[in-house]
């Protein structure tokens, strides 16, 4: 229906950024500078300059983001360029370093950087693959409605269960009570939860419908319930990992940027102060 | 022997009130009959604290009672203190139940069977009706009520709400957010809903939100229970608190058993009066919202106006100020020659009475165009409608060609076919000499059209010829086109009713000036949608072209009207005109083309029908969300909330999805939007490009939230300021960009300082660059299109 960011206007920024690497790239190659090719000659205080600028202006894409003021330009355009723009720093501050790697601050800028780009591109792919499988996870319906179809079928549950006996009963009440969706970050992403009470509770009933409780009717339909139930908590576990998919990476994302920005503060300062 | 005044009046509200006053004063014998034990009973009804707005600021008051903005409380306080001050005769628990008689001679049944005589009568009894009550023991217990101001106000009780209406169901939902609810219908569906309202109550009782009792009724009600009679005999349900929305009788059963006549059996029309305020009964007066005045501040003026014209005075109307105004662009003419010329130069306004001219030019601008002036341009998008009162105007009906005019005189009138279609200007209209015009607005002529015959008369007579050149036939002479014209009738169809059928025989070809319809096809025993048309096209001419019977069937997508113009006609028109014959058939072909082509596709046409269901059909601008590059960061509702005083306009989670289209919550800016239907300062408006936005002139009634089917407006105080972006970006303070619903709680103190206003989205008219959600979705999955263009093949068959 709409263009996405990576497509935006036939490529745009794709464009951009490409010129802008092969700029640097001939530059680079014809290039004579006194002894091993570094930072320090022309060409490498250029390409520091357009790299470190580049990554102030990703930067400010954060504040961007939140000022929602008047004009043309859709935030849609600033995230395309962002992406493409940030993608060309791989090359213009690799050409930038010389290939002169170390222990050192220098490097370490460098690698911030490099980490910055890699999540950059994660959330990138995440936003591409992402929406289309929340939506179709979803079948039309919202998290809200899932939720309420599972508190109904333990409502049912706890019915069914009120007359089967104690082992029964405590693992439905087990099931209604304390199974989680969603809950700290790594399960989030994980989707599932193998300790998931209704499991418990359908694995027990699986076991009792399949041997000495096999011709108890509210038994086999406990195991219908609960199987209903487990799908719809597979479901909503499948929501909330899609969701902090497209999320998580921003942990790394946007703390790596402040990293980042001071790496290079300290990078610039000793190049200029103490070089 | 019954007690005897000079006049009674009926209703303690503004109006009546005011009446009195001016009778207590003047020293005329009088009696104030209120049915309540309190005055004024509709602002008595409005919510605690409420501010109460004196809209229109430029009338004065005129009236012996008191009034300006102020806090509901406040406001009473002085109405009662000023009853007794100016020894007011007014008698409570006094409901008038009849009134018989003549001028000089009526006499007035009170409920409790007594009477009483008086020259005069004044209605004054508005239009709220009376409130319904439970009809059953136990009604009058404390923790029985039959409104509900703040549904956030109760939490954690056991809530009965009985009723099926619009009310009720709003309430049960509002109250299951903090509440256990039971709703209570006395049938087995719930059809006097609206869509919206039906939806939230069918899923919020499929989700044991709220429990509900059909084919019941209340039996009695005793301190903890409500005890009803179901299908299966008597149930006793558990109760903290009873709400009845039982509705209300309109008071118009009892105003016609006074003699009064109505215009129209429109339940919107309201009985004509004179200009002196009096109704076809010879001594019986009407004031108020029942006369038409929906405002307080125009039933104070008119309650001490209609004293004074009983006790033979001539009183310059409150409104001569204003009109002065509005006419001061002409020179040295008084208000009076002014409504003379119009009545006498234009003919749809020469049978008005005078009060009703007055009222119209109130709600007009009068435009005082240099030749060669510009009044509106095509595409433009106002609704307003007007009439030449001297001077010429040329209509530029050819986009590419200036020079193609059709010229107006005086008398005559333009701008109806906007106002009909709800739709942008089709052509440029450009003053010929120096003019004079009257613009009217959209609500007052729609008002005009239902209430006076005449008029409405009159213009669609003129207003068919116009829409049959402009739509069907524009380079056809106009006089060719009378014949047609002739046999053309008005239809009006309701949302999914179906103009004709697939297999009928082809009549008649359909014209449609308001509303939209689809085209679809039944293939293999299912209905595929081919197209949606909307208005300023016209359907039905295949079959007429082929000789063949219908080859699809057409049904209405909103409400729609259409010109129905006979098959015969249609054919002898296009055998006459060999270049309209030409230009018919090549859209016919292209129209098979697309049909073939959607068959193929009936994705593409499954999508229409899904749009077209969520009322898509109606708008003009309507925000989608595709879901495919949506990343749910709910940026457009920040967005939103950022530009428009901290409240989002859009819920993005809100609303159904269909092949990974999603309809947010959120204004589709309506063709003819509902929620203006009904708004008592006329607040609601369309701007030149289109977008439907609330001003400054709402008094917060919630008219227009009710009368929204798509539930996108909103009753709210603006929140707090908050700390800048920065100062959250680095330290963390306030609660970051967009409408943080925590402080819809705890600030009641702007609730207090400025009352509730409606709030919709304004589709950011003001702001360079438009619609913020749009700018601010980082994916590009926020868009906003016009269902004109967009339900078509070229944008969703893939
Ligand atoms: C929620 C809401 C908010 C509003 N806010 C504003 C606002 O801020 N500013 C504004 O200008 N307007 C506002 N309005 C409109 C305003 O309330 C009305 O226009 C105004 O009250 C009309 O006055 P009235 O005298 O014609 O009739 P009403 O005020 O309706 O008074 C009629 C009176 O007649 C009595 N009565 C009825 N039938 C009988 C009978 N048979 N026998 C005896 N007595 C009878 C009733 O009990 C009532 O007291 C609002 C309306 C609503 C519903
Ligand atoms: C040094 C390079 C980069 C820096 C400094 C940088 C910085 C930032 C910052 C500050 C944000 C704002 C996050 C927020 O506040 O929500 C952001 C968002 C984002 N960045 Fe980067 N970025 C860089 C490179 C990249 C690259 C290479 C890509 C992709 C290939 C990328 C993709 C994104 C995306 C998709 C977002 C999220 C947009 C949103 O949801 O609003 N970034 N980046
Ligand atoms: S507020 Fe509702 S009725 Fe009014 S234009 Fe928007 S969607 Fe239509
Ligand atoms: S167009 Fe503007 S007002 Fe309307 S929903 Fe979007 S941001 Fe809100």
């Amino acid at each position: 229906m709409n263009e996405s960011v990576v497509v935006y206007r036939g490529f745009r920024y794709l464009k951009v950024a490409t010129l802008l690497c092969l700029l640097a790239i001939v530059l680079y190659a014809f290039h004579t500078p006194i002894g091993q090719p570094n930072g320090g000659s022309w060409l490498g205080y250029g390409l520091g300059g357009i790299g470190a600028a580049i990554i102030l202006w990703l930067m400010w894409f954060g504040v961007r983001k939140r000022r929602y003021k008047p004009g043309k330009v859709k935030l849609e355009e600033w995230l395309s360029a962002h992406v493409y723009l940030g993608l060309a720093l791989i090359i213009i501050a690799t050409l930038h370093s010389g290939f002169q790697f170390g222990w050192n601050v220098h490097t370490l800028a460098y690698v911030l950087m490099m980490v910055v780009i890699l999540s950059g591109s994660f959330g990138l792919y995440a936003y591409v693959r992402y929406p289309r499988l929340m939506t179709e996870n979803r079948r039309g319906q919202t998290l809200d409605g899932i939720f309420t179809q599972i508190a109904d079928l333990d409502r049912e549950c706890r019915d069914v269960a009120m007359r089967l006996g104690d082992e029964v009963n405590d693992a439905v009440l087990a099931a209604a009570q304390r199974t989680r969706v969603g809950g700290g970050l790594v399960r989030q992403l994980s989707g599932r939860n193998p300790n998931c009470p209704t499991l418990a509770a359908l694995k027990l009933m699986q076991k009792l419908a399949a041997g000495p409780r096999h011709d108890d009717a509210g038994v086999r339909k406990l195991v219908q319930l609960l199987a209903k139930k487990d799908d719809l908590l597979g479901q909503a576990r499948r929501d909330v990992q899609l969701l902090a998919m497209m999320q998580v990476w921003l942990f790394i994302h946007v703390p790596f940027t402040f990293a980042l920005i001071a790496a290079l503060v300290a990078h610039v300062f000793s190049v200029f102060f103490y070089w | 022997m019954a007690d005897h005044f000079t006049v009674a009046i009926i209703g303690s509200g503004p109006g009546g009130l005011s009446a009195a006053g001016r009778a207590a004063a003047a020293g005329v014998s009088h009696i104030l009959l209120e049915r309540c034990d309190h005055a004024s009973d509709t602002i008595y009804k409005y919510q605690k604290g409420k501010l109460v707005m004196a809209t229109p600021d430029v009338l004065p008051l005129r009236s012996d009672f008191d009034f300006k903005m102020g806090i509901r409380e406040d406001i009473l306080g002085t109405w009662d203190r000023q009853l007794e001050e100016h020894k007011v005769n007014i008698r409570y628990g006094a409901e008038v139940v009849a009134i018989a008689g003549q001028k000089g001679a009526f006499t007035v049944t009170l409920q409790d069977k007594s009477t009483l005589t008086a020259e005069y009568v004044i209605l004054a009894i508005g239009l709220q009706g009376n409130i319904n009550k439970l009809p059953v023991p136990g009604a009058e217990l404390p923790h029985v009520q039959y409104q509900l101001d703040d549904p956030d106000e109760y939490e954690g009780e056991h809530i009965v709400v009985v009723g099926a209406g619009d009310a009720a169901i709003e309430n049960a939902v509002a109250l299951a957010k903090q509440n256990s609810v039971t709703i209570v219908n006395r049938s087995g569906e719930f059809a006097r809903a609206k869509q919206g309202n039906l939806d939230l109550i069918r899923a919020a009782i499929e989700k044991n939100q709220i429990e509900c009792y059909y084919n019941s009724s209340p039996a009695r009600v005793t301190e903890k229970t409500l005890v009803l009679r179901t299908a299966d005999g008597e149930a006793e349900v558990r109760c903290d608190r009873v709400i009845a929305r039982l509705g209300a009788t309109a008071p118009r059963k009892f105003v016609e058993a006074c003699g009064i006549v109505f215009p129209s059996p429109d339940p919107k029309a309201l009985p004509e009066v004179s200009s002196t305020y009096e109704s076809n009964v010879p001594g019986l007066y009407i004031i108020g919202a029942l006369g038409g005045y929906p405002l307080i501040k125009q039933a104070m003026n008119q309650g001490y106006e209609v004293i004074e014209f009983i006790r033979g005075n001539k009183v310059e109307p409150a409104d001569e100020p204003l009109l002065k105004e509005r006419f001061k662009g002409l020179a040295d003419v008084t208000v009076e020659q002014v409504l003379a010329t119009i009545r006498a130069n234009v003919p749809i306004f020469s049978e008005l009475n005078p009060l009703v001219l007055r009222e119209l030019m109130l709600d007009s601008i009068v435009h005082t165009p240099k030749k060669g002036d510009i009044i509106f341009r095509r595409n433009d998008y106002s609704n307003s409608f007007y009439t030449i009162v001297q001077g010429e105007v040329e209509v530029r009906v050819n986009p590419l060609d200036d020079s193609e005019v059709v010229v107006l005189r005086q008398g005559e009138f333009f701008g109806e076919m906007g106002l009909i279609a709800g739709r942008r200007r089709t052509a440029t209209v450009v003053a010929r000499q120096d003019a004079i015009l009257v613009e009217t607005q959209r609500r007052t002529m729609l008002k005009l059209i239902a209430s006076v015959a005449s008029v409405k008369r009159q213009m669609d007579a003129i207003a068919i010829v116009r829409q049959i050149q402009t739509y069907i036939a524009p380079h056809t002479p106009v006089e060719r086109l009378y014949d047609m014209a002739s046999t053309a009738k008005l239809r009006r169809f309701k949302a999914g009713e179906i103009l004709f059928s697939q297999g009928d025989a082809g009549d008649s070809v359909h014209l449609i000036r308001s509303g939209s319809v689809t085209v679809s096809r039944r293939i293999g025993g299912r209905d595929v949608v081919l197209s949606y048309v909307a208005s300023g096209n016209y359907v039905g001419e295949m079959a007429l072209l082929t000789n063949a019977p219908r080859s699809a069937t057409v049904r209405a997508a909103v409400a729609t009207e259409t010109v129905a113009i006979d098959g015969k006609a249609f054919v002898d028109l296009l055998g006459s005109d060999p270049a309209l014959r030409t230009e018919v058939e090549a859209k016919f072909r292209d129209r098979l083309e697309i049909n073939e082509r959607m068959e193929r596709a009936p994705e593409a046409g499954s999508i229409i029908q899904f749009l077209i269901e969520q009322g898509v059909g109606e708008a003009t601008d309507v925000l989608l969300i595709d879901e495919s590059l949506c990343v749910r960061c709910d940026n457009c509702e920040k967005a939103c909330a950022e530009t428009h005083h901290g409240i989002s306009r859009l819920d993005r989670e809100a609303g159904p999805t269909f092949a990974s289209i999603h309809v947010p919550t959120s204004c589709r800016h309506c063709e003819h939007p509902h929620c203006m239907a009904d708004c008592p300062p006329d607040a609601i408006h369309r701007a030149p490009n289109g977008e439907v936005y609330i001003d400054d002139s709402c008094i917060g009634c919630g008219n227009c939230q009710r009368n929204c089917p798509y539930g996108v407006i909103q009753m709210a105080a603006p929140p707090p300021d908050k700390p800048g972006l920065f100062s959250w970006l680095l330290f963390g303070l306030g609660y970051g960009p967009g409408e943080d619903k925590r402080l819809r709680k705890v600030h009641h103190e702007n609730v207090d300082k400025y009352g509730k206003h409606a709030v919709k989205c304004d589709m950011c008219k003001d702001i360079e660059g438009g619609a913020a959600c749009v700018r601010a979705c980082p994916t590009g999955a926020a868009i906003r299109v016009d269902p004109k263009q967009f339900l078509s093949l070229a944008k969703l068959g893939t």
